[in-house]
């Protein structure tokens, strides 16, 4: 648990705050690594294996389309790699294989993000691919038309898909007037609408260094990190200006909606209002969602819902946290003739931790587990490289995996107590089911 | 999260990826056979202070007796309820409390279990996998409870949606005598009858350290975790577990075509299995020669399918092919694509089976054999990098009739394939008659 903290100089004028990640490999050490052009990364050098996994992403995503363009980050997303700089689309795609490099990139509701997982040998060449991907892409018209055709028959899909149903219902409802509202892949007639000025406002929008966080792991020391990093985002520009984005808060509390559909099993999602990732009280709330729903086969939810009643095989339960809003969500699958006692426990359980908490047995279980099983998040390359995107994009602090279990540790049964008044009234829930659930029906 | 189940694990020694060092082996294990026949597989990798602990037994659903489909996944679920020494419900949350994750999960050929600790933690997780494997107990009411849960599940997976339906007929169609016709999770009627008795039986016939593997990965010495297998597992005694021997199946003469029209499906789709070798079954020398056949024909964008169905015709939203080398029996090479807007899926096969039949007559370049092997070499590269992936890789083998050598030689196989073997690969297996072609339709939608 000691932080190992100096500040080193390498040539290249690569400067490097080097710090112990004491969960994972003892000798594993987080550095700052600032290039000679300013562009920071979080790297953990990782020599046993010849490979590379680097984690960026860049803040403001979906949730700056356009509404009637909903849906252009996600378009972008599915073109960065199909055709860029001197390569057309099966050309850059080819020489992605002849490198065995994996690049994908993904925008979510708040961020538009990226990986690059390449073997040490072709280190600099997969740079170069992804410094073409995100600096000249091409979105030629035959590519457009393709990936967006992919994506309108996922659309088609998730029309009848009960589980997308129930999640776009519940968000359009928590969300009418914000667009954390629609999903982020839009609809078919939003995503039909898009054009390719859409795709390069986009990028211009939203690829700028001042909203860029990068988290490196692999056989790589920072001297020579560095000088890739300039080469790769150096030509980004440094800040752009953006639409805010508005706070708000999960309207619909108290209602139930019912989305008739045929199916054996009804899916039900549920949700509050939550606890955003800087709130004082967010590791009480984690601790507390742990013990309620978050702990998997340990959690109260599993343990009656599941394991003394048979009513689904999945009943779980999470703090969602946006950058412009607070949410607390669950799920649960049960047969249409049983869901309406399923909710009962459910909002039963919910109803006894709000008002008396967890026991003491409960949260020194809770901080066992979750201190314990951190380390067990760090065993590829790529999943440590992701946690240190994470960290810098929360925020978090170059010491947060010491200071984790120090937070974890501080919650006591008092802060459960007051996090729980505050999260957990099953008369706030919105509730969605969708199904042929018997004896529900919708409350408005 | 939850027990889970899994029929196709690892299509990861398929994806796409450059040269290796001109060096064999992959995992490099360690390994050892306790005096009662459990095997044990040790990889050390010493980059996090934590351990991956699996028990896989050789049974599967395939080996399920007759009328009682679903067994092997349920007593799966039961294996979590107690023994004399773990009370009740409690394994999983002792494993929390140590700071482990744990589940398991059931495929065809292998039941599997596992526990994700700190190291300091694997001698109390082996200590209560040991207790598990022979001191089972089971009350009436638990087995109730529970299979309400795996009705549920069946929910979830399979009647809640009908392209899981489809493959469910699909696979029931490929084989006419096999038991890999049966889903894993049961069939629905037959899961309802599944009971206390039927639970046991399975455990006690198929629960021993003879029909067992263990398997560890992560910060341990090989050694030491060899000496902890005896102290935990050497003292259980050998069971005369029965000989794996399934129905095999016939010569199959005819194409089977599976339509499946219904109201919740709005967009269409189109599948095609036939039924294929493995590295342990059927005509063995095609298998590792089909997987770069697999990856050639439909492995990617770069693949002759994607380029032809997808970005040339235009016909297809997307299409590609899978293929799984690993199995005891033989298994399926299979083909997939869903058709454009307004495409029917008439003419997408039409353009599907033309463009199988100029790649089975022109092949393909030297140059895309090169970047397939590339991939899959690469592939054997990064699954060294999760700590979890090995360990399944080996259980997953060991358990379908491979060995450690053969899972080490991979990359050594790989190399030697020629495209003479990659064409001699396809030709045999593209085959029709041993074909089953799967249609997903809306309910008015068109069909033969």
């Amino acid at each position: 648990m000691r932080v190992l903290a100096k500040l080193c100089r390498a040539p290249l004028f690569v400067a490097a705050i080097i710090l112990c990640l004491p969960h994972a490999a003892s000798a594993t050490e987080i550095q700052v690594v600032r290039s000679p052009g300013g562009i920071t990364a979080w790297l953990v050098r990782e020599p046993s294996i010849p490979l590379l996994s680097v984690s960026f992403s860049f803040a403001g995503g979906a949730s700056l389309d356009q509404p009637s363009r909903k849906g252009t980050g996600n378009l972008v997303s599915g073109l960065l790699d199909e055709g860029a700089g001197p390569y057309d689309s099966l050309a850059f795609q080819t020489r992605l294989e002849e490198l065995a490099v994996r690049m994908s990139f993904d925008a979510s509701r708040d961020s538009f993000s990226g990986s690059l997982r390449t073997l040490s040998e072709n280190r600099d060449a997969a740079f170069e691919m992804l410094r073409l991907a995100l600096n000249e892409p091409h979105f030629e018209t035959g590519a457009v038309e393709r990936i967006r055709g992919q994506i309108l028959t996922g659309l088609m899909e998730a029309q009848e898909d009960p589980d997308a149903i129930v999640a776009k219902t519940w968000f359009a409802t928590a969300f009418p007037e914000h667009p954390y509202g629609l999903p982020g892949s839009g609809s078919i007639e939003t995503v039909k609408a898009i054009t390719t000025a859409d795709l390069r406002g986009f990028m211009d929008k939203v690829l700028a260094r001042e909203r860029l966080t990068i988290g490196v792991v692999g056989d790589i020391s920072a001297t020579d990190l560095g000088p890739l990093l300039d080469r790769t985002f150096g030509a980004l520009p440094a800040s752009t200006k953006i639409a805010e984005v508005p706070e708000t808060v999960p309207q619909g509390n108290g209602v139930l909606r019912v989305v008739e559909k045929s199916i054996p099993q009804s899916r039900v999602m549920f949700g509050a209002p939550g606890l955003k990732r800087d709130d004082p009280d967010w590791y009480a709330a984690y601790v507390l969602n742990y013990v309620l729903g978050g702990g998997g086969f340990s959690s109260r939810l599993n343990e009656e819902v599941r394991e003394k009643r048979g009513l689904a095989y999945s009943v779980y339960s999470y703090l969602y946290p946006l950058d412009h809003a607070a949410i607390y969500l669950g799920g649960v699958g049960t047969q249409n003739q049983r869901v309406a006692e399923a909710m009962e426990v459910i909002k039963a359980e919910i109803a006894r931790a709000g008002e008396n908490g967890i026991t003491a047995e409960e949260l020194a279980n809770a901080k066992t587990f979750l201190n314990g099983s951190f380390p067990l998040r760090l065993t590829s390359s790529g999943r440590i490289a992701r946690l240190l995107r994470a960290i810098q994009r929360e925020n978090l602090g170059i010491d947060y995996l010491d200071r984790r279990a120090v937070l974890i540790n501080a919650v006591t049964l008092e802060d459960i107590r007051r996090v729980a008044k505050r999260l957990l009234r099953p008369e706030n829930l919105l509730i969605v089911v969708v199904g042929q659930p018997a004896g529900l029906t919708g409350s408005e | 999260m939850s027990r889970i189940l899994s029929s196709f694990i690892f299509l990861l020694l398929m994806a796409a990826g450059s040269s290796l060092p001109v060096q064999a082996a992959l995992f490099h294990p360690k390994t050892h056979t306790l005096d009662n026949g459990m095997q044990v597989v040790v990889i050390e990798d010493h980059r996090a202070p934590v351990v991956a602990h699996m028990v896989w037994y050789k049974v599967g659903a395939a080996d399920e007796p007759a009328g009682k489909s679903g067994i092997a996944h349920f007593l799966e679920h039961l294996m979590f309820k107690g023994t004399p020494t773990v009370p009740s419900g409690q394994f999983s949350k002792i494993v929390a409390r140590n700071g482990g994750r744990d589940n398991a999960f059931t495929s065809q050929d292998y039941t599997g279990y596992f526990q994700n600790v700190a190291k300091d933690k694997l001698d109390l997780v082996m200590g209560m996998e040991a207790d598990r494997m022979v001191n089972l107990v089971l009350t009436v009411d638990d087995v109730k409870t529970e299979r309400d849960v795996v009705l549920e599940e069946r929910r979830s997976r399979t009647d809640n949606n009908p392209a899981a339906q489809l493959r469910e007929a699909m696979s029931a169609a490929q084989y006419l005598a096999h038991p890999y016709g049966i889903p894993v999770i049961g069939w629905k009627h037959e899961i309802e009858a599944l009971n206390h008795a039927d639970a046991l039986a399975f455990y006690k016939r198929y629960y021993a350290p003879n029909n067992a593997i263990l398997v560890v990965a992560g910060d341990v010495e090989a050694d030491a975790v060899i000496a902890m297998a005896k102290k935990h597992f050497g003292p259980l005694a050998r069971a005369n577990t029965p000989a794996r021997s399934r129905p095999q199946e016939p010569p199959q003469l005819a194409a089977r075509r599976v339509i499946f029209k219904d109201a919740r499906v709005s967009q269409a789709d189109w599948r095609r299995g036939y039924l294929a070798p493995t590295r342990s079954a059927g005509e063995v020398k095609h298998a590792v020669p089909l997987s770069l056949f697999a990856d050639l024909l439909g492995g990617g964008t770069t693949s002759l399918l994607y380029r032809e169905l997808v970005v040339k015709q235009k016909l297809a939203a997307n299409a590609g092919a899978y293929y799984s080398s690993t199995g005891l029996d033989q298994g399926r090479f299979v083909l997939y694509a869903t058709p454009s807007q307004d495409v029917s899926l008439a003419e997408l096969e039409t353009a599907m089976d033309a463009a199988l039949a100029s790649a089975l007559k022109d092949g393909f370049t030297a140059k895309a054999l090169e970047r397939s092997r590339t991939g899959l070499l690469a592939a054997a590269v990064y699954a060294r990098d999760n700590l979890f992936t090995s360990p399944r890789i080996f259980g997953d083998a060991l358990t379908s009739g491979l060995s450690v050598e053969r899972v080490e030689a991979w990359p050594d196989e790989v190399r030697a394939v020629s495209m003479e073997q990659v064409m001699a690969a396809g030709r045999a297996v593209l085959d029709m008659r041993r074909s089953v072609t799967g249609l997903l339709l809306p309910e008015n939608g068109e069909g033969k």
